[in-house]
């Protein structure tokens, strides 16, 4: 029931926003729609925390300790999101960036993104899991050339070439796991792509296709998540879409994407006995995180510059899924929901700083702090969470996979601490001149909304501090049941 | 050695198709042909379809005969061609490797992805499995396609070729997937191409012409 509603809710809200977009109150609307489906989540939660997990729908969902939270996590960014977007698109709008037209294909699209994420999560059906993430690149790729400009058609284009070539490999990884299971499973059927049915057999799964699957599968999801060398469209599309869209496509579609490609991990390492797929894992992360943080050196665009550090920390995660084993695993999902957190909020108020300033561009954005302390120590704040300063929640899950890596991949750490050394000093040295100094800036015609910010901020602070014992038993569960050496 | 039965040479005949068709768009700079190409190659796929379908008499291979036929040669070619003439695009500009250079590429590509196929063709007993290794080959070569071409429009139709791989690939291994995911597939193709129009308008309006190198000012700048 809950899970009905939190399907359909943001259908619904994505046919009524169609209909009354561009209306005046169309931002409030989105917002009561994001509400809803927060409230559902909600639910669902509740539900998981009394009964354990659930399979649904002729055992068509499927939710347990490791996408439940991600659910809950989705649907409470999506609301932050949507609150945040009243104030900032009204400023869009009267600084005659995009049309009232746009803003109802903007209202729908959102909602239409928040569905197909949710159902990535929350679908026991792998084939449905692809159908799902091919819509989130379908849906977004419209609002990231939003404002029409040139940089935004280019970068709209790369996002979906790139995106829809990728998760085609990742439609023939899929198939190759459905030929793999449909030998053991015997049944040309249904439940031959069900992850359940999958997970129960996955040892009897032909290794060598299973390897090829999972090649497959991780260069089509892996792309989404935006690991080096696949990440090219990821700091265009985040520099020239529309900030609250930088937002959830930075905290919440990498994450889905890398759920994907962990659930097929799970799979391939039960049928494989090798280190292939923890291998494959840990170069790909490890990779993204170097090229990541020497890019992050020359960056000028504050979008770009936060969006390089999202391939940071996502190939951080992948690389800590790659090390494997119950404390490598639980800091990876802290990870996830850290970052997406403390990420999300960057956005927000990098978003802000640029329309107060009038440009993207770093070295005229300055002083935000005499014009308005909230942005500034927001972005501030911000910014020292997300590069683990204690004693901040990011900083809990980068100590944890440090230290797990100095005990079973001591040739890694090195590599990792420099390159977190390399990233700090790159992302300080551009934001403190940002935020003190001379200003430059101009007043808004709709005053932010920052709530959302401190929101993240304080629950990042808080997980740094102590994580609440449910949560915690949903890091371990899941974390025992991803696995791994 | 025993003679292959007639419906096992017929579908051979249809996989040997889809290769040849997948070489003639490689070569093929006029933008209709190209989409034409894509056209056959989608009734080719149909009526490899449709043939599994009346061999094994699986009622599911029947429908997706059928939404195929409707999506890949009739709706989607019609779609492009009306965007063709109301965009004037006829032409490819030269691509990145000149035509023979690309055809031994894609000869090479041909080896690798029957050698990659190996695995697949063991495990798996259907009829159709010797077909496997051209799917894989009308992926890869497709993938070249997209590469090498500048136009927007080739780019869509090397797009949706990759995707008629990966469903003959899904054929040949195991008779189709399950219809809830063909479904969803053909629901995601079918958007991704509209949304792709709606995209191509866009491009047009802001740079009066569908070549790709206006699209390459996104750089790192030093």
């Amino acid at each position: 029931m809950e899970l009905l509603l939190l399907l359909t809710l943001p259908i619904a809200g994505a046919a009524v926003l169609g209909v009354i977009g561009a209306d005046r109150r169309a931002p409030e609307v989105n917002a009561l729609f994001s509400l809803g489906t927060f409230l559902c989540a909600c639910a669902l939660v509740v539900r998981v925390i009394r009964h354990g997990n659930l399979l649904l729908g002729d055992e068509q969902f499927f939710i347990d300790p490791f996408n439940v939270f991600l659910v809950a996590l989705t649907a409470f960014v999506g609301l932050t999101t949507a609150l945040f977007s009243r104030p900032y698109m009204r400023v869009e709008l009267e600084h005659g960036r995009l049309s009232a037209g746009r803003l109802r294909l903007y209202h729908s699209m959102y909602q239409l993104f928040m569905f197909t994420m949710l159902l990535a999560l929350t679908t026991n059906n792998m084939g449905l899991m692809w159908v799902a993430m091919e819509g989130a690149t379908l849906s977004t790729v419209l609002l990231v050339t939003l404002y029409r400009t040139p940089g935004s058609l280019e970068a709209g284009w790369k996002y979906f070439i790139l995106c829809g070539v990728g998760i085609a490999q990742a439609l023939f990884g899929t198939i190759l796991l459905y030929v793999a299971a449909g030998k053991v499973l015997g049944a040309q059927g249904m439940t031959a792509l069900l992850w359940t049915h999958l997970d129960a057999v996955k040892t009897q799964l032909e290794p060598t296709v299973l390897a090829l699957a999972f090649v497959f599968l991780l260069i089509g999801y892996g792309t989404k998540v935006g690991l080096v060398p696949l990440h090219s469209w990821l700091p265009d599309a985040h520099a020239e879409g529309p900030t609250p869209i930088s937002a959830v496509l930075s905290g919440l579609l990498l994450n889905v994407a890398l759920y994907a490609v962990v659930r097929s991990k799970v799979l391939v390492e039960g049928s494989l006995h090798s280190e292939l797929p923890s291998m494959m894992l840990m170069g790909f992360g490890l990779l993204s995180v170097v090229l990541a943080s020497l890019l992050l050196w020359r960056q000028r665009d504050i979008k770009r510059l936060f969006a390089y550090s999202s391939i940071e920390h996502m190939g951080i995660a992948t690389f800590a899924f790659g090390m494997g084993g119950p404390i490598a695993n639980f800091a990876a999902l802290l990870h996830m929901t850290v970052h997406s957190l403390t990420k999300s909020s960057i956005f927000f108020t990098a978003g802000h700083a640029a329309q107060k300033a009038g440009t993207q561009q770093m070295e005229r954005i300055r002083g935000l702090i005499t014009l308005s302390p909230t942005v500034g120590w927001g972005l501030m704040l911000g910014s020292l969470a997300i590069l683990g300063v204690p004693p901040f929640g990011v900083f809990t899950s980068e100590f944890l996979i440090l230290t797990t890596a100095m005990r079973t991949q001591p040739w890694a750490t090195p590599i990792l601490l420099a390159a977190l050394a390399v990233a700090f000093a790159a992302i300080f040295s551009k934001v403190q001149p940002m935020v003190f100094g001379e200003t430059t800036g101009r007043r808004l015609p709709h005053p932010p909304a920052l709530l959302p910010v401190f929101a993240h901020l304080a629950i990042v602070l808080l997980l740094g501090l102590y994580i609440p014992p449910y949560l915690a038993d949903w890091y371990r569960a899941a974390a025992h049941l991803i696995g791994g050496p | 050695m025993t003679p292959l039965p007639l419906y096992h040479q017929l579908l051979d005949a249809c996989a040997a198709l889809l290769l040849l068709l997948s070489f003639a768009m490689l070569s093929q700079r006029r933008v209709v042909t190209l989409v034409n190409l894509y056209a056959v190659q989608g009734a080719v796929l149909a009526a490899a379809t449709l043939l599994l379908a009346w061999r094994t008499g699986e009622g599911h291979l029947y429908l997706s005969a059928a939404l195929t036929l409707a999506l890949k040669v009739a709706f989607l070619p019609w779609l492009l061609h009306r965007l063709i003439r109301r965009l004037e695009v006829y032409w490819d500009t030269e691509p990145l490797l000149n035509v023979s250079g690309t055809m031994i590429v894609g000869l090479v590509i041909v080896v690798f992805a029957f050698a990659l196929a190996q695995p697949i063709t063991r495990l798996t007993s259907t009829a159709t499995r010797s077909a496997i290794g051209i799917a894989v080959s009308v992926v890869l070569l497709a993938f070249l396609m997209m590469i090498t071409r500048r136009k927007a429009m080739s780019q869509v139709v090397g797009f949706l070729s990759m995707e008629n791989g990966v469903f003959f690939g899904a054929m040949s291994a195991s008779y189709g997937m399950p219809m809830v995911v063909e479904l969803g597939v053909a629901l995601d193709v079918l958007v991704a191409v509209l949304v792709m129009g709606v995209f191509f308008f866009q491009i047009r309006e802001r740079f009066e012409s569908l070549d790709l190198h206006h699209l390459e000012s996104l750089k790192e700048r030093e």
